[in-house]
């Protein structure tokens, strides 16, 4: 019933070779964190008001909330005293709040961290409440709240839960090496999800290029009735979940809905990992596994790594940056975000460090469109890239949302693809602003 | 932290595909490599001086028009005269060479606004340009005969009429001699099997797809054996006779699917092969002149924007929204 290729989509050269084979190493305990107040989809949190410049915390201490639904708390990542609260650098762009704790050394867990009880006797509600608690979003990059997507409404019937480890952006390989020192956890985590959603079965889509971890899970769901796994072909970007549902289950998420509308919810493979670490020893979100790599790292590694450490503290940790390195990226060279500088913090939603080079980078100048098409060919959604994004350089937003210029998910084949190098994507993404901006006005 | 003044900073995707217009259009002049060689053996050195020619020509009005010294630059220029070549008797006046290939350039292309902007294919621009100028060196019954591996004959001592030019003309030639090409006809458009080579490297590259030629060439073939009145052996063979007789397959593989010029939707790409192919026999079985190729593909030009409009894809889910 499930077709094993999506239609368009590109296949760029991965270069998983530099860190696939590499264990996940435990970077050693910085002596800093800045963790900002903003790591998720949603409302962004408040300091809690015991938190103060000077207080002592402890490892997996609460440090900050919101009253919002969709939001999750912070905690703190390593035991020490708070010696700022203030705006900081952010991966995104622009500086948000952020709480700097120095550490003290000792690493000492908070004594509220324990095992919430027996997984067998939790219900739906206990499962929500822990990962909610614990301050779980999705790994992948997305970071909107887990919980949130355990919570459907009542009448939204889930059956299948899809658990994603495509990892289809080149370079990255955490979630391979996830799947493949972490299958049991993953399994675990997964059937909680199934068991708070009361799901049916649950499907694990892994791109066919990780020969190995599809080995590893099947052999982790040998066991299990209503788990399988699904290999994919390889091809960006697989990973999104519209495609990965596609794949794996056969349903098509209908334009500007949500997975939950075909019965499905969708996680990635780190995310089950957090979950089963929440319940099982009811520890919170502070570090993530990540790929800091590319060929302006020295030394390329998996890492797993606390969140709030300074990504310039990573790089060193690999051996530096190099002299000829023109890029920075958070996340993987097609959807992630190049940054001015190295002093901004590792967040829950860090995938990968990824320094690329003058030998990778190639700014070209764009020529006219030639009417290639190859942009057209390789949308996964069916757009006609060329056009939205000449209407939206010529201000015809309107022609732009006519030509569903909302349904892009910003992937960016249509760019990764063109001969003349036009920014389409690009073009699109100011589109896409502008036909919200006017919706927000009327 | 010098190192930080050096970063780039751009939004993503921050990698690219290698190809560039530049590569596009060498791949094309890769894939016209076994045509013009087929014409070289098959017309001897004066299909050589055609096409240097027209070459050079195109090249370097770009290059003059643009004030480039770069005379390869993007390629385009190359691409046009060569295929311009392609669309010409194997040895016409060197003049006639000339103009055409400029007109292509100016006319075809560098009017509109260069690369990208030009709404009918340049080549057959040109070709248009030379065939109602000096329709006598262009048309006619009276064409070269191919004297296959003579390198240095002259080919315009032999002349014969082209398959297209009557029925009772058709029949001298084999299906054999239509598919290798060893008949009488334009430079770059006998050998079927040439133009087939060419085109699957463009496919195999990524450069073209398969709706345009096959719509043009299967509708060709479905007219011809329906309408054709089967004077060759039978319907199903005049059908066959149709697609490789003419400029039809050059047309469908190199001419039709020139980027710029035709659709860029699925959909659109196979309405606008079809069309041509309606248009081509239209023209061959029901109008006055014997062939229709390139004004088939020149009206298909001009309706290319309203094709692209008509025919947007629905998007990954789209449900027909009610208002």
């Amino acid at each position: 019933m499930s077709s094993t290729v999506f239609k368009g989509g590109v296949h760029p050269e991965d270069h998983k070779e530099l860190t696939a084979t590499m264990a996940v190493k435990v970077m050693k305990t910085p002596e800093k964190v800045v963790i900002p107040l903003q790591q998720h989809i949603g409302a962004p949190c408040e300091p809690l008001e015991s938190i103060e410049v000077g207080t002592e915390v402890k490892k997996g201490q609460k440090i900050a909330e919101s009253g919002g639904f969709v939001s999750a708390p912070i905690h703190a990542s390593v035991s020490g005293k708070v010696t700022a609260i203030g705006p900081y650098n952010h991966p995104l762009g622009r500086p948000v709040e952020a709480i700097t704790i120095e550490s003290d050394g000792q690493d000492q867990w908070d004594e509220s961290i324990k095992p919430p009880g027996n997984p067998d006797s939790l219900t739906p509600e206990n499962i929500r409440n822990i990962v909610r608690e614990a301050g779980i979003v999705g790994l992948g990059g997305a970071t909107f709240p887990a919980h949130v997507k355990l919570s459907p409404p009542a009448e939204k019937k889930i059956d299948v839960v899809v658990i994603n480890g495509a990892e289809c952006e080149p370079y990255l390989t955490a979630d391979h090496r996830v799947m493949l020192e972490q299958s049991e956890e993953i399994v675990f985590g997964l059937k909680m999800m199934i068991k708070a959603l009361g799901a049916e079965r649950g499907v694990i889509g892994i791109e066919d290029n990780k020969a190995d971890a599809i080995k590893v899970m099947e052999q982790a769901v040998a066991e299990e009735e209503n788990i399988t796994v699904a290999p994919l072909h390889t091809r960006y970007p697989q990973g999104a979940e519209k495609m990965l549902i596609q794949v794996t289950t056969g349903r098509i998420v209908p334009s500007g809905g949500l997975p939950l509308e075909v019965g499905v919810v969708n996680h990635n493979v780190g995310t089950a990992v957090a979950m089963t670490s929440a319940i099982r020893e009811g520890k919170p979100l502070i570090e993530r596994v990540l790929t800091a790599t590319g060929s302006g790292i020295n030394r390329p590694a998996n890492l797993l790594v606390r969140v709030g450490t300074l990504v310039s503290e990573v790089i060193e940790t690999c051996g530096g940056m190099k002299e000829n390195t023109l890029k920075l990226i958070i996340g993987g060279p097609m959807m992630g975000i190049a940054q001015l500088n190295p002093d901004i913090p590792v967040i829950k939603g860090t995938s990968g460090i990824l320094a690329l080079t003058d030998e990778d980078i190639h700014l070209a100048e764009s020529s006219p469109c030639i009417r290639c098409a190859k942009c057209v060919d390789v949308c996964p959604v069916y757009l006609m890239p060329t056009s939205i994004a000449q209407a939206s350089e010529h201000g015809l937003y309107k022609r732009a949302e006519k030509l569903n210029a909302m349904d892009c998910f910003e992937c960016g084949c249509c760019a990764y693809i063109c001969p003349s190098k036009i920014p389409l994507v690009q073009w699109i993404r100011i589109g896409k602003a502008e036909i919200t901006k006017a919706k927000n006005k009327q | 932290m010098e190192m930080e003044k050096k970063l780039v900073v751009s939004s993503s995707p921050h990698i690219r595909h290698i190809d560039s217009i530049q590569s596009v259009m060498t791949d094309v002049l890769i894939a016209l490599f076994p045509v013009a060689l087929m014409a070289v053996l098959l017309f001897g050195y004066q299909a050589l001086v055609t096409m240097v020619i027209a070459v050079a020509t195109a090249m370097l009005v770009e290059a003059l028009w643009l004030r480039k010294r770069d005379i390869y630059s993007d390629g385009s220029a190359a691409v046009t005269g060569l295929l311009f070549a392609m669309v010409l008797p194997p040895s016409p006046p060197w003049w006639l060479v000339v103009i055409g290939s400029a007109s292509a350039i100016i006319i075809g292309k560098q009017v509109f606004g260069g690369i990208g902007y030009n709404i009918f294919n340049p080549a057959l621009v040109g070709r248009a340009v030379v065939l109602v100028s000096w329709g006598g060196y262009m048309a006619g019954n009276i064409w070269s005969m191919p004297q296959p591996f003579a390198f240095g004959a002259d080919i315009s001592a032999v002349t014969g009429a082209t398959a297209l030019a009557a029925p009772e003309e058709a029949l001298q030639y084999s299906l054999t001699q239509l598919f290798i090409g060893n008949i009488p006809g334009s430079l770059g458009e006998t050998s079927a099997l040439a133009l087939l080579i060419g085109g699957i490297w463009l496919f195999y590259k990524g450069h073209i797809d398969w709706r345009i030629p096959c719509g043009y060439i299967g509708t060709v073939f479905l007219i011809g054996a329906a309408f054709g009145g089967g004077f060759y052996e039978n319907h199903l063979l005049t059908g066959l006779f149709h697609v490789l007789a003419g400029g039809v397959m050059l047309g469908a593989i190199f001419m039709a699917t020139d980027m710029v010029t035709s659709p860029v939707t699925p959909n659109g790409k196979l309405i606008f092969g079809i069309g041509c192919g309606l248009i081509t026999m239209l023209i061959r079985i029901w109008g006055v002149l014997p062939e229709g190729v390139t004004y088939a593909i020149l009206l298909m030009n001009a309706l290319t924007p309203i094709i692209d409009n008509f025919t947007v894809p629905k998007q990954f889910g789209g449900v027909k929204r009610s208002a």
